[in-house]
C-alpha cells in the first residue's frame, strides 16, 4: 500500500503562505496570553487545591455557593471543577490561597475549604487528595523549566549542525521553536492549565519534531548527491516529495498513541496529551513548510559552495568517497 | 539456518527471556499472587506516589539559623573568655545571624586579642574605634555550614521516619539554592503526625532559671533590659487554677546539657501518673550535668523542647544521667517527642514549601486510565501497522512488543520509578517507536520499486536508514536528558521512560526485527515478493 506515490507538490512555492499562516496563529496565541492570560497550573501558580468525592455528585454551582456560605475567602476567586470520571462523583477546588508558609498552618486552607464542602450539605464529601505549593516553588520551577527548554535548543542544534550543515541546524531550530510557539498558542486558545506535565509534553516534542525534519534533510542530503544539476530548491522539493509518505505515516502513529492518551489517559495527563497531539501536528507541517523553507533562506550559498566542495572531493581516493557512501541514508 | 542467523536469533532470544523474568514476571505474579523467589519480587517495577498514594512533602532549611546558632554560640564563648581575663566591656550583642560586637572595651587592646585568639578559626575580627570589635562570620564557613545545616536536616529526617515505619521513603535534596529538602512518604495517611513528627526541631536544651515564672515578661526586666547572658522563654503554667496559662521564666543563656548530650529517650509516666518522657545522657553530658545540678541545688531547672519552657523542676540533689521531661502531655505527644529527641535535633528550623497528598483511590484512578490507553494505543498501532504493512506489520508489533518488554525490565532493573507520565511515556514509545520500522518498511518498498530483488531492498532499506535513526533518536534523546534535570519524581518517571524506550527501540527496530526478515527470507530459495 502506498499513501503518496510518485507525488510531486511544490512546496517551497507555498512557504510564504506557510510562514503567513504560522505568524497568524503565534500572533493570535500571543494575543490571547496578552488579553485572557494562560492558565498556569498550581505548580507554577502557588496556592491549595482539594479533590474531594462525594456520595451523590454535586453540581459544580453548589459547590460553589458552599464555599461562598463556609470558606472564608469566598468562592469567587476559586476554580470548581468535576475531577475524572463522572461515575467518581469528584470535585476539584482550587484557591490562590496558601496557608501561612509557617509550620502546620499550611494546611489552614485546605482545611479551611473541606470544613466548607462539609457544612454545604452536599453529600459527605471525602477528601482524596490535596496539593498545597507555597509561591516560592513556581518561580524556581519557571527558571528551571526555561533552563532546560533552551539547553535542549541549543543540544540539538549543536548535534545537528555536527552531523549537517550549520544551515540544517539552523532550519531544524527554527522549525522546533515554531512548534514550541505553535503548541503554546493552542494551550492559550483551549484555556489548558500549563502545568510540569504540560512542560513536560512541550519538552518532548523539541525532541520530536526534529525527527521529520531529520528524515526530510537526510534525503535532502542524498539529493544534493545524485541531482547535481538541478537548483538547490528543485533538490528540496524532490526530497520533501519523497519522504511525504514516511512523514505523514510517522506522525499517524504517534498520533494514534497521544489520541489513545488525550481520550483514556485520565484528568491529570489531558493537558499533557493535548500538547503532545498539537506538538505532533505542528512538528509535521513545520517539517515539510518551514524547516526546509529556512534552509533555502539561509544557506543557498553554504549548501552550493559544500556541495561544489564535495563534487571536488568525489575525484578524491576512493576512502573519503567510502565515508561519504556510509552517510548516505534515507 | 546459517551461523549468522543463528547467533542473531539467539541473542534477540535471549533479551526477551532476561526481560520478561526481570520486568514482566514480577508484575503477572504479583497481579495473580504466585508465590515466588523474592530475588525476582524484589527488583519489581517500582510506583511512584501519584500511582500508589502517599504524601508528598517539600520543606526548606532555614540555613540562616545554622549561622546564628554558630555566632551566638561564639558570643557566649567569647563572653566567658572575657570574663575569666577580666576584661570589661559596654556591650556584647549579635545584630545578625553573621555577626557579633563587643563594645565599650577598655585600653585592653592586647589582652582582649589574646583572649578572643580561639574566635578566629571561624571569625574575621575587625576593631573599630572606641574599643569596638566585630567579628565577622567568615564567608566559606558559611558554605560550609550552610550547606552542613541541610545535609543534617536530611539525615535526621531520615531517621525520625523510620522511626515513624514508613516503607520505601525517599528523602532527597532538591532546589537551585540546595537548601530543599524532598520527603516521599509512600502509604502514609496521617499527614499531619508525619508532618509534626518531621518538622519539630527537637532541640532540648536544660537551663538554670533565674527568674519567674511570671504572667508577664515586663515583670523578668531589669532596668526595662534582659539582663545580658539571658533569656526570656515562654512555658505553661502548672500550677492549680491557672493551669495551661502561658507563663515566662529569665534563664542563662548558656545551656547546661543540650540535646547533643543526649543517649536516648523514652515515654514514660510521671510522679503523677502523667505521660511523660524520660531521658538518658551521654557520659560527657553527665558529667556536665552533674557539677550544674550541685553548684545550684534548690534552683529551678528549666527543661526546654525548642525555646518553650515545658517544666521547671528544683533541683534537690546532684543528678548525673537520667531526667524527665514533664509537662501537661498527651499519650501521643510523649510517643512523637520521645522520637523526636532520639532522632537528634534539627540543625536549623525549617518550613513547608509544598505538600502534596495522593489518596489510595486517586492513584488506583490514575493506574486504571493509564493502562486503558495502553491497550487502546497499542491496539491502535497493532490494527494500522497490520492492515498498512500486511505481514511485514506483524514483524513490526513483534519488535515493538520487545521493545515495550525490555523497557519494563530495565526500568525494574535499574529501579526506575514508574510515575503517571511514565505511563504516558509508555504510551508514546509505542507511538514514536514503530517509526522506526516506518522508515525502514518505507525505504524497502523504494527500494523493490527500483526494481531491487527482495533481499537486496531488505538490506538496503535497514542499512541505509540505520544513520537516520540514530540521528533522530540522539536528537530526541538530548530532550530527555534535559528532562531529568528539571523534573521532580513524576516528570523524572516520565524522561526515564523514555531515555530507555528510546534506546530499546534503536535496538529492536533494527536488530530484531531484521533477524526476523532474515529468518523469513532465508527459508526460502528464491523470494519472489515481500507482504509489505
Amino acid at each position: 500500500m502506498h499513501l503518496f506515490k510518485n507525488t510531486n507538490f511544490d512546496f517551497l512555492r507555498w512557504r510564504w503562505h506557510a510562514v503567513a499562516l504560522s505568524w497568524i496563529v503565534i500572533l493570535a496565541g500571543l494575543g490571547v496570553i496578552m488579553t485572557k492570560g494562560i492558565p498556569r497550573g498550581i505548580e507554577f501558580a502557588g496556592g491549595t487545591s482539594v479533590i474531594a468525592q462525594f456520595d451523590q455528585a454535586p453540581s459544580v454551582d453548589r459547590v460553589r455557593e458552599a464555599l461562598n456560605q463556609n470558606y472564608p475567602g469566598g468562592g469567587e476567586n476559586a476554580i470548581v471543577q468535576t475531577y475524572g470520571d463522572p461515575a467518581l462523583r469528584q470535585v476539584m477546588v482550587r484557591v490562590p490561597e496558601v496557608g501561612a508558609e509557617q509550620g502546620g498552618s499550611l494546611t489552614a486552607t485546605a482545611d479551611a475549604i473541606s470544613q466548607a464542602l462539609q457544612k454545604g450539605n452536599l453529600g459527605n464529601p471525602k477528601v482524596v487528595g490535596t496539593e498545597i505549593v507555597g509561591p516560592a516553588v513556581g518561580q524556581e520551577l519557571t527558571v528551571k523549566g526555561t533552563q532546560a527548554m533552551v539547553l535542549s535548543l541549543v543540544g540539538i542544534l549543536a548535534y545537528i549542525a555536527f552531523r549537517f550543515q550549520f544551515s540544517f541546524a539552523v532550519g531544524a531550530v527554527v522549525a522546533t521553536i515554531h512548534d514550541l510557539l505553535v503548541t503554546l498558542a493552542f494551550l492559550a486558545f483551549f484555556q489548558y492549565d500549563i502545568t510540569l506535565n504540560v512542560i513536560a509534553a512541550i519538552l518532548t516534542v523539541t525532541g520530536y519534531s526534529t525527527n521529520d525534519t531529520i528524515v526530510i534533510f537526510d534525503r535532502v542530503r542524498e539529493n544534493l548527491r545524485s541531482m547535481r544539476r538541478d537548483s538547490l530548491n528543485d533538490v528540496i522539493n524532490h526530497s520533501i516529495n519523497q519522504t511525504l509518505g514516511r512523514t505523514v505515516l510517522t506522525a499517524g502513529t504517534a498520533l494514534l498513541s497521544a489520541l489513545a492518551l488525550f481520550v483514556f489517559g485520565g484528568e491529570v495527563l489531558r493537558g499533557f496529551a493535548f500538547a503532545m497531539l498539537v506538538g505532533i501536528i505542528t512538528g509535521t507541517y513545520s517539517s515539510v513548510f518551514v524547516a526546509a523553507a529556512v534552509v533555502t533562506f539561509w544557506g543557498r550559498k553554504r549548501v552550493q559552495a559544500t556541495e561544489a566542495a564535495s563534487a571536488a572531493a568525489g575525484a578524491q581516493p576512493a576512502r573519503r568517497a567510502k565515508a561519504q557512501r556510509k552517510v548516505k541514508a534515507s | 539456518m546459517n551461523k549468522n542467523i543463528r547467533w542473531k536469533v539467539l541473542t534477540s532470544l535471549a533479551v526477551l527471556v532476561i526481560f520478561s523474568v526481570v520486568g514482566v514476571y514480577p508484575i503477572v505474579a504479583s497481579q495473580f499472587g504466585i508465590t515466588s523467589p523474592s530475588a525476582l519480587m524484589d527488583k519489581q517495577l517500582k510506583l511512584g506516589l501519584d500511582l500508589k498514594g502517599g504524601v508528598h512533602l517539600v520543606l526548606r532549611v532555614k540555613t540562616d539559623d545554622a549561622l546564628r546558632i554558630e555566632t551566638e554560640s561564639e558570643m557566649e564563648r567569647v563572653r566567658e573568655a572575657l570574663r575569666t581575663a577580666n576584661i570589661t566591656s559596654t556591650s556584647i550583642a549579635a545584630p545578625s545571624s553573621t555577626e557579633f560586637r563587643v563594645e565599650g572595651v577598655a585600653g585592653q587592646d592586647a589582652a582582649f586579642r589574646q583572649a578572643t585568639a580561639d574566635a578566629l578559626t571561624n571569625f574575621d575580627r575587625n576593631p573599630g574605634a572606641g574599643g569596638t570589635y566585630a567579628f565577622t562570620l567568615k564567608p566559606n564557613v558559611a558554605v560550609a555550614l550552610r550547606e552542613e545545616s541541610v545535609e543534617q536536616a536530611r539525615q535526621t529526617i531520615e531517621r525520625r521516619v523510620n522511626e515513624l515505619g514508613v516503607a520505601e521513603p525517599s528523602i532527597s535534596r532538591q532546589g537551585q539554592a540546595g537548601d530543599q529538602i524532598l520527603v516521599q512518604l509512600p502509604g502514609v495517611s496521617d499527614v499531619n503526625r508525619a508532618k509534626s513528627v518531621i518538622q519539630s526541631t527537637g532541640l532540648l536544651e536544660l537551663k538554670i532559671v533565674e527568674n519567674g515564672a511570671t504572667g508577664t515578661r515586663d515583670e523578668l526586666l531589669v532596668n526595662g533590659q534582659i539582663p545580658e547572658g539571658m533569656e526570656i522563654l515562654p512555658g505553661v503554667s502548672d500550677t492549680p487554677g491557672a493551669a495551661g496559662t502561658t507563663v515566662y521564666y529569665l534563664v542563662r543563656k548558656a545551656a547546661a546539657v543540650r540535646g547533643t548530650d543526649l543517649r536516648n529517650a523514652r515515654p514514660t509516666i510521671d510522679e503523677n501518673n502523667q505521660p511523660a518522657v524520660s531521658f538518658t545522657l551521654t557520659q560527657d553530658g553527665s558529667r556536665k550535668f552533674g557539677t550544674v545540678t550541685e553548684q545550684n541545688i534548690g534552683r529551678q531547672l528549666a527543661i526546654i523542647v525548642d525555646g518553650r519552657v515545658q517544666s521547671a523542676p528544683r533541683i534537690d540533689s546532684r543528678i548525673t544521667t537520667d531526667g524527665r521531661i514533664s509537662g501537661s502531655f498527651t499519650q501521643e505527644e510523649v510517643q512523637n517527642l520521645s522520637l523526636i529527641l532520639r532522632s537528634g535535633a534539627l540543625p536549623a528550623s525549617m518550613d513547608y514549601l509544598q505538600e502534596q497528598v495522593i489518596g489510595p483511590t486517586l492513584g488506583a484512578d490514575s493506574i486504571r486510565s493509564g493502562i486503558t490507553a495502553s491497550v487502546v494505543g497499542l491496539v491502535l498501532i497493532i490494527v494500522f501497522m497490520l492492515i498498512y504493512y500486511k505481514l511485514s506489520g506483524v514483524n513490526a508489533i513483534v519488535a515493538l512488543l520487545f521493545n515495550l518488554i525490555i523497557l519494563l525490565g530495565l526500568m525494574a532493573y535499574i529501579g526506575a520509578v514508574m510515575t503517571l507520565p511514565g505511563i504516558a511515556g509508555f504510551v508514546l514509545t509505542m507511538g514514536i517507536g514503530v517509526d522506526s520500522n516506518v522508515l525502514i518498511f518505507e525505504r524497502i518498498k523504494e527500494e523493490l520499486d527500483a526494481q531491487r530483488g527482495v533481499r537486496a531492498a531488505v538490506n538496503a532499506g535497514f542499512s541505509r536508514v540505520f544513520l537516520t535513526l540514530l540521528d533522530t533518536h540522539v536528537s530526541a534523546l538530548i530532550a530527555a536528558l534535559f528532562l531529568i534535570q528539571f523534573g521532580t519524581g513524576p516528570i523524572r518517571g516520565f524522561a526515564y521512560t523514555l531515555i530507555i524506550g528510546l534506546a530499546s527501540n534503536l535496538f529492536t527496530s533494527t536488530f530484531v526485527s531484521k533477524t526476523l526478515f532474515e529468518l523469513v527470507l532465508g527459508r526460502r530459495q528464491q523470494v519472489a515478493a515481500l507482504s509489505i
